[in-house]
Order: C-alpha cells, then structure tokens, then sequence
C-alpha cells in the first residue's frame, strides 16, 4: 500500500528529478496513453532494486514505446523498427557487466521483431524487456497489429481484423524465456513487483504491460474513453491464479465465464544459466 | 579482453601460412584487436565466421551466430557502443538485408567493419561464385544521404592488411567500412606474412565531464567533424538514435537546420578526406595510351591482359583502385588528362564504370563479365584497341 501512494504525483516527483531528462520535455505521448505509467514503474523497481545509472543501457526499436529510453538519464539506443533485441544482444554479450533494458511495442516486438524476439528468449540472454502491448500501431495511426484482437477494428482493417492475434508472454514461455509476467497497467504495485523480479532474474525476463492507446486503437473500437480501457482491463483480465482455480473448481458458469479472460500476473519462473554467464566458462576453459 | 600482439600471433601459428581470403580477414581483423564477431552463416562468407568461432573465444572476445544478418549487424553496432571493436563478414544476400542497419550506424557514427565477399546475384544467384555487383549497393543501398568507406584489396595479403586498415579507419572516422572481396579472393589460397607489429588507430574518447559532453557535436581532440565517442558504461549517459537528431543526440526530426547541419557533416568528414583515403596502384602507366582501371578480382585478370599487351608491344597501362569509396574523383580526372582511353574492367554489368565516366575526360568503355568466371586477358584486350 505504502508503494502505491508513492507512486502517485508525492514519490514521483523524486523519481522524476533523478531519473528523468528535462531537457527532453515535454514528452510525445497522447492524453491518455499508459506509456507515462509504464515508465513511471519501470523507473520505481530501477529505484528499489538501486540499479547503478552508469551501468544501465536501455534499448528500443520503433513506435511510441521506443521512445520512451529518450526521457531517462542513461546511455540508450534508440535502433532500427524490431531490431533492438539484436542491438542488445551485441551490448550485453560484448559487456555483461551492463545492465540491459529493452523497451519495445506489440507490433516492435512480435510483429518485425518477432524472429530476433524468439531467438533472444531462447538464448536466455539476461535482459529485461519491457513490451508494451496497446493492441495496435499507435504511431503510425492505428494499422492493425498482430496483437489485435479478432473482430477490431484499425485503419488496415476497416472491416474488422479476420486474423487471430499473438499472446507475446506464451511466446516468450515457449520460446524459452526465464522470468514471464502480464499486468495491465492500472494496477502499479504489481508490474513494480514484477519488473523488480525481472531485473533480479539472471535470463532474458519479459514483462507485458498491457496499456491504453484511446487515440489510435480505442476510439476505433468503442474505447474511446481512457476510463473505456481501464474499465475493459479491469473487466476482462483474471489473475493466473485465480483463473487455474475457477478452472479447476469453478461450476460451468463460471468457467464459461471465466475462460476467454485474459490471464495476468506471474505466468513463468524457471532457472537456467544464461548465454552470457556460459560463454564466459568457456573462454575461461579456453585462455587457462 | 586486453589487446596484445603477441597473444594474437600465438593464436594464429605460424609467420608464413598458406590461407584463402576468408581466413585473411579473420586473421586481419584479431590483428587489428576485432573483440566481437557477429555472424550469420553464407556461401562463400562462411569460413570467416568458422575461423573466428575457433580463434575469438581463445582471444576473450566475443563471437556469436545471430538468428540473421539484420541481427547480426545489429549486435556489432550494439557492441561498438559498448567500446568492442565489431566485425562481421556477409555476401550478396545477407548484404542487402543489413542495408537499413548500415544506414543506422552512418547516422549514429557508430564504427563497425563489414567484409562483403560478395557473390553473383540477383537473389540467390551463383553461391559459390565470385562477383563485383555490390559496389553501388555498399555506397547507395541504404535509404538517404551518407558517405562510407569501402576499400578492394586483391590479394590474400592484401586482404589481412586492408583488414587491419579498415578497422584504424572506422575508429578514425566513426564510420561503417566495407572490405569488398569476392568468393573467388575469398576461396583462394596464397602464401601470407603476419606482420611483426600493427599499428593501431583507437577512437578518441571524451575527456570532458559528462554535464560537458557533446556527443555529436565537433570533435574536440581529433577530426573537427568527428565528435568524441562516449562508451555506454562509463558515465556520459548518451542517447543514441536513428532519428535526425540535434547535437546534444535528441530528436530533432521537424527541424531542417539540424537535419542539414548533421547529414552533411556526416558526409564531410568522409569526403574532406577524399583524397588522404584515395589508394591507387600504378603498373607501367609512364607511358601508356589506354589505361586498364580495376579493382578487386578483376584486377589480376586485368594484369594478365597488362602483360600480354606489353609483350605485343602495345602501350597499355594498369591502374589499379584500392579504395573505391569516397571515389577517387581527382585521380581518375587526372588519369585521363594522361591516356586517349579507358578501360574499366569489372565483374558485373557496369557499376564503377559510371563513376570513371562521370570523372574522366577522354573515351571510357566497360570489359564487363559475368557469370561467376573472371575475364580471361583476351576479353580484356578486346575492348583495348
């Protein structure tokens, strides 16, 4: 409880003077956007966890989301559209000393990036991602996105979107990442907590946030409020623990009820030695 | 990982070896201390990234096989902001998917090494044969406007040396540089020397306090349009970014002054340069009437058509380009003020040959081949008288 009323506008104003670039200001981001919640929290669990500023790199690709390593006083690079993964992997092979954030869009991510996305989670490569998921192409102007839900409506699909979308976390899961977890953004202690866990994890940790963009994707798709989206988050996504017991215990009602939800929380935790720490015992072997 | 001459040569054998141009560069690069290689697997590029698989992880350095070559450039770009010095080797196919990486690292000045053996295309093409059809798409593959540095060497010493020579020059100058082989340099074998010692060019680095520090202003200690390179870890907290950006390394994509002033000094401090880079090799020119203008591995065909003409008695003359970009503009004007004709002799349908025509003042005609053969000194004489 005490974490939530510091992250309000009190605690936020000491993250923001010793985190944030002035010079920057004001930001691109929309009335409305959760992208502002998203690296408020990001910057919190940076905070609890005492990261060293000058050891932390942050990484993007391109989209609304890329943009955000621009605002935070640190080394970054801002790359290519889904490439910064791979831009990632070079920073933290060629340093593991580094620690190294990735900031990336449902469309950066799994859509252009989704080759490099795959590989870096089976590599097991110890970064943190930070994938922003608005459902959409925010700053393009609302393409549809492989994210979007069937039946949605984006400026590529006037008629309503005919392809199944992508859950980005199953993918990290199966693809071999160590530390997964989905929270929407209303809630803030939560995605601290798990941003926290996913900077202590030694492997490639990947956090969805799922987060409103009423400009782009809501007012296509009767969201066209902020409250719209928050109300939809808060309606339709279930914690995994709550949902394995509705599913296992639950009458068929309430299954029925339950089972097209999204589930959110801690969705993985395994334990296995990352690239960088293996190919260092090998060169260790090789040089003695 | 510390660089040292000697711990390299240990690795690398013996002083004389009999090696193909593949494991030139390789040799060249953990000469010039390349720490991080990373690759993607392509005929005939291959062997540069088995060879650096074996020796990197011996050295300390890094060598990782990325998912494709658009990660695989990537990751050196990520690396050589980290202060690694990057390599990776590619051919045709791989080459045009790291096109819009290339153009990353011109706009954030970011050093890296590239060997392109190149091969016959479009596509797919010929594999396992050598070509020159990537020399325009080295210097204009990438979208807007940059300057790079591709050097051309012909032979497997060469190729080690020029190795060495592009990694002083993309410290120098903060820029990507190109070692343009073909398979057929790249599969040959030929008797090299490891030198004794290597002289080493390091990227300068900012002295100033972090609040003092101007990541892509002027350079203060080095080239005036060479700004200080602030290595990610050591406290200057730089942004670095694709987008058009001010000074400072912000965003400053609407603004056309800034976009201006930064494009055009990432051009000049390659072409202010063009003629200290300019590298030509001169055989037999004190007198010749047509000049043979080569490059690469149409340049020892274009020695063997020099001989052949100079036992006919003709006065045929051989000018070789070891650099080919920033283009040697004043030396190929001046050539011609020299000769009635030039020959330029190239592996594809005519690509240098537009930039000799565009300089030179007397006649210019094209020995073009392709098909993965290189010319026989007949074809080339055919298009000398």
């Amino acid at each position: 409880m005490a974490d939530t009323m510091e992250t309000g506008m009190i605690g936020g104003k000491k993250i923001q003077k010793k985190y944030l670039r002035e010079k920057m200001m004001p930001h691109i981001f929309c009335n409305g956007c959760g992208l502002g919640n998203v690296l408020d929290y990001v910057l919190w669990a940076i905070e609890k966890e005492e990261l060293d500023m000058d050891k932390t790199v942050f990484l993007s690709g391109i989209g609304c989301s890329s943009r955000i390593p621009g605002y935070i006083h640190a080394d970054a690079l801002h790359t290519t559209h889904g490439r910064a993964l791979g831009f990632a992997t070079g920073v933290k092979m060629a340093n593991p000393d580094l620690n190294v954030i990735v900031f990336s869009g449902d469309g950066d991510c799994i859509g252009i990036g989704g080759n490099h996305f795959i590989h870096a989670a089976r590599r097991n490569i110890n970064i943190t991602v930070i994938a922003v998921n608005n459902y959409i192409y925010g700053m393009t102007g609302g393409q549809v996105a492989p994210t979007t839900p069937e039946g949605h409506f984006g400026t590529t699909a006037p008629y309503g979107n005919i392809e199944s979308p992508f859950d980005m976390s199953q993918m990290a899961i199966a693809a071999g990442a160590t530390y997964v977890a989905r929270w929407p953004v209303h809630r803030p202690n939560q995605p601290i907590n798990s941003i926290r866990e996913g900077l202590r994890n030694n492997g490639f940790s990947f956090i969805e946030m799922m987060s409103p963009c009423t400009t782009a994707y809501g007012r296509r798709n009767r969201y066209k409020d902020i409250k719209d989206l928050w109300d939809f988050y808060i309606n339709n996504t279930i914690l995994k623990e709550d949902y394995e017991m509705i599913m296992k215990f639950g009458s068929e009602e309430e299954r029925d009820a339950t089972k097209d939800k999204i589930i959110i929380g801690e969705l993985h935790k395994a334990s296995k030695k990352p690239l960088e720490d293996k190919y260092r015992e090998m060169v260790k072997e090789l040089m003695e | 990982m510390k660089y040292d001459i000697q711990k390299v040569k240990k690795v690398l054998g013996k002083d004389k070896q009999f090696i193909h141009g593949d494991t030139a560069l390789c040799y060249g690069a953990l000469l010039a201390g390349c720490n991080f290689y990373g690759g993607y697997p392509i005929t005939p590029a291959s062997e540069v990234f088995e060879m650096m698989s074996k020796l990197m992880p011996k050295l300390g350095g890094v060598c990782i096989q990325m998912e494709d070559e658009i990660a695989s450039i990537a990751s050196i770009i990520g690396a050589s902001w980290t202060g690694a010095k990057s390599f990776t080797a590619t051919s045709g196919p791989g080459f045009s998917l790291m096109q819009e990486n290339f153009g990353f690292a011109c706009i954030t000045e970011t050093p890296v090494v590239i060997a392109n053996v190149q091969r016959s295309g479009p596509s797919t093409g010929q594999p396992t044969l050598g070509a020159q059809g990537d020399m325009m798409q080295v210097r204009y593959g990438s979208h807007g406007d940059f300057e790079i540095i591709a050097l051309a060497p012909n032979t497997i010493q060469e190729t080690m040396e020029f190795t060495i020579k592009a990694f002083n020059l993309a410290e120098e100058y903060r820029v990507p540089v190109f070692i343009m082989i073909d398979g057929d340099i790249g599969h040959m074998r030929e008797m090299v020397t490891i030198p004794q010692e290597v002289e080493l060019f390091e990227r300068k680095k900012p002295k100033v306090s972090p609040d003092k520090y101007i990541p892509f202003g002027p350079g203060r200690y080095g080239k005036k349009k060479v700004p200080e390179f602030g290595v990610f870890g050591t406290g200057y907290h730089t942004y670095v970014t694709g987008l058009t950006h001010n000074e400072q390394g912000f965003p400053a994509t609407d603004d056309q002054e800034e976009h201006d002033r930064l494009v055009k000094r990432i051009c000049e401090k390659i072409t202010d340069d063009r003629e200290k880079l300019t590298d030509i090799e001169e055989r037999n020119m004190e007198d010749a009437e047509v000049a043979l203008v080569s490059y690469g591995m149409a340049s020892r065909s274009s020695l063997g058509a020099l001989n052949m003409a100079r036992e006919r008695g003709e006065r045929v003359g051989y000018f070789r380009l070891k650099n080919i970009w920033p283009f040697p503009e004043k030396a190929i004007e001046e050539l011609s003020t020299r000769v009635d004709k030039i020959v330029v002799v190239e592996m594809n349908l005519g690509q240098i040959y537009h930039k000799v025509k565009e300089f030179a003042d007397c006649e210019v005609v094209l020995s073009s081949k392709i098909g993965g053969e290189p010319h026989s000194p007949k074809e080339i004489l055919a298009e000398v008288k």
